[in-house]
Formats: structure tokens, C-alpha cells, sequence
């Protein structure tokens, strides 16, 4: 069934007519084309698709876009102000923590959700919130650093 | 040797693109009046297909088209992504059709099916009712050989091939008069790639009908070969495009999804027709690391002096040929590199047809399996021999300049001595090593290491051809058009410093786009054998040796000076002795542009071949702690140590090496794909397939020694894929250490160890 929702998306209030069977996944990349979003598993298992809902990090593959309705979403295409990358984006670039990039975006949604609580964290808590998301390429260790390093950022 | 622009950590070319969302990968790029297409998969791991009836799919509204094999001209052509060899010997097997009704694994692709969204298109792939006469399933290569097996591919006796070589003396002998003699049989599973993102194409006909590709793929101008050969139409007739891609290792590096989108994009008129498969497809109908079986025999004297090896190596290659014997054949070649001083060698080696899903190149091509096997035993002889395992290696290895019989490759591994006491140092080697012998209790820790030897590039066994193509704009900044391929490796950044050294210009203005499209790229084979940096890096080089006198020419006519007299460094043309600027690049390359007397653009094009090879080499310590009582192994430390020759861009070569480890990680523990006794997938997902996460390992350390190869650029050789070679067998030699039990399978996961400290009596 087809069915409007109004939600915030990066800032902007967007209003867009869904499938009720639809994912946030699919309605974020095919009609609202943040394409940052990214299609790994479609099951919740590799962390690619992660959005912010409400300041919190999910697999929007696994979320019903229905349930999004009125709340704040949040991608990688919203991080930058001003034309400036956020604290996280400009430490992923600093310590050189991308290879072939496609599950950054969702490291880099969780990575904003621990910036945006203003704690610090150890490495086993850094290794720990970051631990939803796969990567083939870079081992985790320079993610790993270049998310303490955001942490640690004015 | 000092350098300016390479040797330096520079910031990834694609890196802010990347971080801010920007960067498009296939499924990002849409098409007008996109289509959507499905496979209908075999169900069965071999049989024929009895009957088919599409007539509930074509029924279902939003569906367009379903092809079957029926449909197709069924001409069979080979997948992987080799160079064309002119000698026709050499040629890959073809045994592969787009669809086919005689099914020889679980989700071998019987049909297609093309609809209005993607969700129509897998409902109706769904509806589409099969039925199959079952044939007989082998899921082990001694299976598939028995007398009397039902043959997987006519005429084949399900042996893609088989061979040996002898190197030294007859190896027999001396097994008899050695010292000792030591067998070790080495059981190593089947592991998935597992690149985020998954195998995905879209094809249309473009305005003058030519078929345009887009796909992500490690070797675009190799498709195009093969996609030549699929549908017998001219190499013209194809134009293939290669977004940004999410990683490959090796699994993007056979023609799998494109003959199937050009298929249903045909059927329909020439429409676009995307598929993106799913992770379950993904894992079960691409490619995988080869499951093998290898035999070592070695026969030593009491000081640890090796005198002879054999090795029988059985690869078993799955449902089609794919890259044929090629992977088992580098297991030989690769089986005596590294200890030389051994001088007697015998190896014998089969690649077999069976029923599990078509096994390919997957990072480090077949030397994962092939050193596991050698390494191991290397540590099983040094405790025969109550000897340290580094002190064995150090005497089966030489300084002396080497040549590789069987593959023709001559090297030395003095850079790897060095690694190996560099190694021994930082992990307190020769302390802890004696002290965690002969622990008790539940928790024991041990050291372990491994070493590899590598090659850079695929010659001579391949011809290596690179293309580059640089322009100067109109502003003095660089532009370069590479047929090399970005896939997340760093390549285009390493690039991109070379050409900056070469040419005085900024690595800022050096720019390149990492889309590569055959219509414009040059001509290169593509991301495959760590053969990128030290084949195309050779091309770059010399096109870029070429824009570096043409912007002297050019200057030297400008400034009325000779061109002896000028060099050219941050964007300026300079003087050589004072180092005074003399005519910024932007005023140079604008001149040239629009001289009214002697315009020219700086500009050329370089198609470059290499004979030459560079062995790389390195070696893996590590520390772990063994829970005996649940078979878990903690990795408390583990570092590479490589020598790539001069490491082009330290960060991106540290990448490499973090990446290399975790995949070793993951096969040394973790990884196996299962299937039950009918050759249907057990964890074909990634939550029953353990991959590593950020929670599975330690920090992972990477160091270089850069000795300076002759032939690369800059003197550097390749890196990437062999960082993931000496993980598995290092962990093992640890665990041997920590416990006093040789594990001979991978992986090594808690129910592995339990059986194995159970058989030992520890349990």
C-alpha cells in the first residue's frame, strides 16, 4: 500500500510517498537518491546502510521506511557544514582511513553518534561501538584510529 | 635515495569523495527506463534440468522478459580474466555458457528474468518452476575422480589439469638417506572474499547500438574481451565503463554478472537492465579461494639442513574452470621459492572439477594454501629437530642471487633477512619463543611466525602491457587517463605521485578520475597479481618522462635558455643551478595552447610492455593465547613485516597490510564456507560466515624494508595482495608453540582445536 510520510532529512523536511513494504534503505537511495546509503547484505548484517534516526545509529535496511515518519534522518551527505567536513570525516581523511570506501559511510554515521554523545572512550569502547560494521579492506585499524582521533577533535 | 612527492604520505586521490558520500558506485549511477533483472538459480548441485515452465513468472504484471537457456545460442566462452594469449595452448577453457540446463552447483544460472523494479523481477525468478533430473553430487575432489564418476564438464574425467616438475636430483633417494624424514598431510577449506559491496552490472544499447557496459570489475578491457567472445560480436562493438568499485580481491576479477546483464539488456531491445546480486548469490555464485589438499614430504639431517621436498597439491576448483590450473600451478611454483638453498624438489599437482561453487583468483592466488602447507611443516621439523623455527628457516634460505626454474624469475630475498631479525626484535622473539615451550594450565601463549616470497606482476607466464595517457591543461595541472584500475587499493594515488615526481608539477595538480571506461582509458589488463604499482607504475614513468621534456622544450623556446639549463619543480619552470622561477607551468602550458606561431598541447601516450618481475617478499610474527578448554585463540600481537621494494605511499602500503592480515586472520580462524552432503549452502550469508570485526583482532602493526628494486619505479616492487599469505600459518606455528600441537587445517576455529587437543590428550 502506498502511503505518505513527511520526515527530516538532513536538515530538510521532505515529504515522499512510500511503499508500506519498503525499507528506509530503499526509500533513502532510490527516491530521496542519498546514495551514501549503502546495500551490502539487506539483512542487518554488514552495517553499510547505517543512518542516524533521532541522533541514533541503524541499519535503515532493517527499518521499516514507514516507522521513519517524523523523525530526523541523518547521512553522510548531511555531515558537512558549510562546505567543512565534520570532525569524523576530516580524521577518516587525515589518518587515511578509507580504501575502497563503500562501508565508510555507515562507520562514519556510528563514528558521529559517539562524537555527538561529547564522552571519550577507550579503544575497547571505540572497537566495541564501531563492531556493527564489516570491513574487507583496511583491518579496522586506521578506522579505529582515525575515530579516536575525531573523538579528540575541538 | 630521497624523494619528493613519492615515499611521502599524500592524502588518497579519492578520499574526500569517498568520506562525503560523493563517490558513485555502480548501483549510484541510474539509467533512464532502468530495468531490473533476476537469475533463476539451480536449486540442485548437479543435474540436468528436466522441464521449465515460465509461463507463472511471464504472467506476473511488471514482468518484461524471461529468457532461458533454451533462448541463447549457447556458446561457451572461458570467465576469467586473463590476458588473450596468441598461443592457443595457453587460451582459458571455455566451459561456461550464460544459462545452461546442465547445472553443476547450487545457484549455476539456468535463467533470467527482466521486470519494471527489482522486486518483480526476484518474485518472478522465484515463479519460474524447474524441474531436474538429480545427478550425482562430489563435493571432494577424490569424489570426482573415482572410476566410473559421472563426468561435470564431457570429455574432462573432471580434471581441469594436471602436471609436475622435478628441480635437483630424484628426491626418492634421498628420502632414503636422510636423517629424518617427516610427511604432513594439510587439509585447507574454501573461504569467499567477501567485498562489501556485491557483484552488480547494468548494460544497454547506446545511440549507435553498440553495447555499453557498467560494471564492477577489476579488468574493464578484459571484459570486453570476453564478453566478445560470449555473444560473437566484434571487441568494438562493446564499450565497458568502471565506477568506483567496492573492493574486488580477485572476485571482480572473472566475468560473471556482465554476460547475463548484456543477455537480458539484448532481449529487450537493448534496454538498460541492471542486476546487483544479493549476498546469498554473492556467496555462492561468483568465486571462491580454492579448497585444497597438499602432501608435504621433506627429508633433513640433525642440524636442520632440508635436503629434498615433495608436495602433491589437489585443488578443487568447483563447477567450471574459471582460472583453470593457473592458481594450483602458482601453488607450485611458489612451493620452493622461498628456501632455495633446499636444491631438490619434486611437485606434483591436479586441479579437479567437483560440485561446490567455481573457486577463482582470490588475494595472493593459490600461495595462501601453498604456504600454510609450508610453513607449517617448517615448524614441525623445527620441533622434530628441537631447533628454532627461525634458526631452520636462516638455514634453508640464501643471500645468493636465485632464479625460480620452473617459473623462469630470477630474485634475491635479502630484503627478507633483514624483515626476519627487524621481526624477531620487536616481538622479543628469542626470549619468548623457549619460554612458552612446554606450558600447562588452561591458558598458554605462544609465538609464531611465517614468511612468503611474491611476485610483482604475472610475467613472464603473461604478457604485461600498461597504457597511460597524461595532458597538460591549459592551466599547467596534469590529467591522466590510466587503464589500470582503482578498487580501493590506492593505486590512482600512487600514480599520481609518481607522475608528480617525474614532472615537477604539484601532487595536488596531478589529477586523474577514477572511472575507468575502454573507449577512453588506455589499454592495461587491469587490477590483478600486485602488478599495478610496479607494471603500470613503469608506464606512468615513462609518459610522464615524456611530458617532463616536452614542458623543457617548450620553456627552453619560451625563455630563449637551452634546455639543459632548466628543471622544473612546484609548478614552475626553474632554473637549474640558481633554483630561481623563471615561468609558472599555468603561463607555460597556456602558451602552448594557444601560441599563434607553435601551438601544441603537451600531451602523450604511452603503451608500455615489461619483462621483468621483482620478487617481494616479507614475514609475519605474532602472539597468542590459547584457551585450552574452549579452542579459542586470542591474537595478543601481530605485525608484517614486508619488503616491497620503496613503499610509494606509506599510509595506503600500511592499508594494504592491515587489510592482508585481517583476511588471514579470518582464514586462519574464522572463515569456511559449509555445505551439507547434497552441495547446498550451510552459511552462504554473513552472519553464519564469520568474517572478522573490529572486535576479532588486536592492533594490527605493518613494517617495510625497502630494499630498492632495479626494474620498478622509483624502485618499488608490488605490495597488496601477499600481505594476507603469512597470517594463517604464523598463527598455527604460534599455536604449536603455545600447546606443543601441529594443526594441519584451516581454519582453526574452537571446534577444530578441540578435536585436535583432544586427539593430542590435552582434553
Amino acid at each position: 500500500m502506498l502511503k505518505q510520510i513527511n520526515i527530516t532529512l538532513n536538515g530538510v523536511e521532505r515529504s515522499v510517498e512510500i511503499d508500506e513494504r519498503e525499507s528506509l534503505l530503499e526509500v533513502l537511495r532510490d527516491k530521496l537518491y542519498m546514495t551514501s546509503v549503502k546495500h551490502g547484505c539487506g539483512v542487518g548484517e554488514c552495517g553499510a546502510c547505517a543512518v542516524l534516526i533521532d541522533g541514533v545509529a541503524i541499519d535503515s535496511c532493517i527499518y521499516l521506511a514507514t516507522w521513519a515518519d517524523g523523525k530526523e534522518i541523518r547521512t553522510v551527505e548531511g555531515f558537512e557544514q558549510d562546505g567543512e567536513l565534520n570532525a569524523m570525516q576530516e580524521a577518516f581523511v587525515e589518518e587515511g582511513a578509507v580504501q575502497c570506501g563503500f562501508c565508510i559511510p555507515g562507520f562514519l554515521v556510528s563514528a558521529t553518534e559517539l562524537k555527538e554523545t561529547n564522552k571519550s572512550y577507550t579503544r575497547d569502547e571505540v572497537r566495541k561501538a564501531l563492531s556493527g560494521h564489516l570491513c574487507r579492506c583496511t583491518g579496522y585499524q586506521k578506522i579505529v584510529e582515525a575515530t579516536e582521533k575525531g573523538l579528540e577533535k575541538e | 635515495m630521497s624523494f619528493k612527492c613519492v615515499n611521502q604520505r599524500v592524502i588518497r586521490k579519492d578520499i574526500v569523495a569517498k568520506v562525503t558520500g560523493r563517490a558513485r558506485y555502480t548501483a549510484d549511477r541510474t539509467e533512464r527506463e532502468m530495468l531490473y533483472g533476476a537469475l533463476v538459480r539451480s536449486k540442485v548441485a548437479h543435474g540436468y534440468v528436466k522441464s521449465i515452465d515460465t509461463s507463472k513468472a511471464e504472467q506476473l504484471p511488471g514482468v518484461i522478459k524471461v529468457v532461458t537457456y533454451d533462448d541463447l545460442k549457447a556458446i561457451k566462452f572461458p570467465t576469467c580474466g586473463h590476458p588473450h594469449s596468441v598461443i592457443v595452448e595457453k587460451r582459458d577453457i571455455a566451459d561456461k555458457t550464460v544459462f545452461t540446463n546442465h547445472v553443476r552447483h547450487f545457484g549455476d544460472e539456468i535463467a533470467g528474468v527482466v521486470a519494471v523494479d527489482s522486486y518483480t523481477a526476484r518474485k518472478a525468478a522465484e515463479l519460474v518452476e524447474v524441474e531436474y533430473e538429480k545427478l550425482p553430487v562430489y563435493l571432494e575432489s577424490e569424489e570426482a575422480l573415482q572410476e566410473g564418476a559421472k563426468e561435470i564438464h564431457d570429455g574432462s574425467k573432471n580434471i581441469v589439469k594436471e602436471d609436475e616438475y622435478e628441480l635437483g636430483s630424484d628426491v626418492e633417494p634421498i628420502f632414503e638417506s636422510a636423517d629424518y624424514v617427516l610427511e604432513e598431510d594439510y587439509d585447507i577449506s574454501p573461504v569467499k572474499h567477501c567485498h562489501l559491496e556485491n557483484q552488480i552490472a547494468y548494460a544497454y544499447q547506446d545511440a549507435e547500438q553498440r553495447i555499453v557496459v557498467v560494471s564492477a570489475t577489476q579488468i574493464p578491457h578484459i571484459v570486453r574481451r570476453i564478453l566478445s567472445q560470449a555473444f560473437e560480436l566484434p571487441y568494438s562493438k562493446f564499450r565497458i565503463i568502471k565506477p568506483y568499485v567496492g573492493g574486488g580481491f580477485g572476485n571482480k576479477q572473472d566475468v560473471v554478472v556482465e554476460p547475463q546483464v548484456v543477455a537480458l539488456s539484448l532481449a529487450v531491445g537493448g534496454k538498460p537492465v541492471l542486476i546487483e546480486y544479493s549476498r546469498e548469490e554473492q556467496m555462492v555464485a561468483t568465486r571462491t579461494r580454492h579448497a585444497v589438499k597438499i602432501s608435504l614430504k621433506s627429508g633433513f639431517n640433525k642440524d636442520g639442513e632440508i635436503l629434498a621436498q615433495k608436495a602433491v597439491i589437489v585443488s578443487n576448483g568447483g563447477g567450471y574452470a574459471a582460472h583453470g590450473h593457473a592458481i594450483t600451478e602458482t601453488m607450485a611454483g611458489n612451493f620452493m621459492q622461498t628456501y632455495m638453498s633446499i636444491k631438490n624438489f619434486k611437485s606434483e599437482q591436479i586441479t579437479t572439477y567437483t560440485n561446490l561453487p567455481v573457486a577463482g583468483a582470490m588475494r595472493a592466488y593459490g600461495v595462501p594454501q601453498i604456504s600454510f602447507a609450508v610453513e607449517s611443516h617448517l615448524d614441525s621439523i623445527a620441533g622434530m629437530l628441537q631447533l628454532d623455527p627461525a634458526a631452520l628457516r636462516d638455514i634453508n634460505m640464501t643471500e645468493d642471487d636465485l632464479n625460480n626454474e620452473f617459473t623462469g624469475v630470477d630474485y634475491s630475498i635479502k630484503g627478507l633477512k633483514e624483515a626476519i631479525e627487524r621481526g624477531k626484535e620487536r616481538i622479543s622473539w628469542n626470549e619468548k619463543q623457549k619460554a612458552y615451550q612446554g606450558q600447562i594450565g588452561e591458558k598458554r601463549k605462544g609465538v609464531g611466525m611465517a614468511c612468503f616470497t611474491f611476485d610483482s606482476g604475472t610475467w613472464p607466464y603473461y604478457p604485461e602491457l600498461a597504457g597511460a595517457n597524461i595532458t597538460m591543461n591549459q592551466d599547467g595541472h596534469l590529467y591522466m587517463h590510466l587503464g589500470a584500475v582503482e578498487i580501493g587499493q590506492g593505486s590512482d594515488t600512487v600514480f599520481c605521485q609518481m607522475a608528480a615526481e617525474t614532472t615537477g608539477v604539484s601532487y595536488d595538480n596531478v589529477h586523474i578520475n577514477s572511472l575507468t571506461d575502454t573507449d577512453y582509458s588506455p589499454f592495461d589488463t587491469g587490477a590483478y597479481g600486485t602488478r599495478q604499482t610496479y607494471i603500470t607504475g613503469q608506464a606512468v614513468v615513462k609518459a610522464a618522462e615524456i611530458i617532463y621534456g616536452k614542458i623543457l622544450e617548450k620553456a627552453a623556446n619560451l625563455l630563449d635558455v637551452g634546455s639543459e639549463k632548466l628543471d622544473v619543480a612546484d609548478d614552475y619552470v626553474i632554473d637549474k643551478a640558481s633554483k630561481r622561477q623563471l615561468m609558472s607551468l599555468a603561463d607555460l602550458a597556456l602558451n602552448t595552447y594557444y601560441n599563434e606561431e607553435s601551438g601544441e598541447v603537451i600531451t602523450c601516450s604511452v603503451s608500455n610492455q615489461v619483462k621483468s618481475n621483482s620478487i617481494n617478499t616479507g614475514v609475519c610474527f605474532t602472539e597468542v593465547e590459547v584457551d585450552i578448554t574452549t579452542g579459542k585463540v586470542d591474537i595478543l600481537d601481530i605485525f608484517n613485516i614486508h619488503d616491497c621494494g620503496t613503499v610509494i605511499n606509506p599510509d595506503t602500503a600500511e592499508g594494504q597490510v592491515h587489510g592482508g592480515i585481517s583476511m588471514g586472520i579470518g582464514y586462519a580462524l574464522m572463515e569456511t564456507m559449509l555445505f551439507n552432503k547434497d552441495g547446498l549452502p550451510l552459511n552462504d550469508n554473513l552472519l553464519d560466515y564469520k568474517l572478522p570485526t573490529t572486535l576479532d583482532h588486536p592492533d594490527l602493526g605493518a613494517d617495510f624494508v625497502e630494499t630498492y628494486s632495479e626494474t620498478g619505479p622509483f624502485g618499488a616492487k608490488g605490495l597488496s595482495e601477499p600481505t594476507t599469505v603469512p597470517t594463517a600459518p604464523a598463527i598455527r606455528n604460534a599455536i604449536l608453540n603455545a600447546t606443543g600441537v601441529k594443526v594441519n587445517s584451516l581454519p582453526m576455529n574452537p571446534q577444530c582445536l578441540f578435536e585436535n587437543f583432544k586427539d593430542a590428550g590435552l582434553i
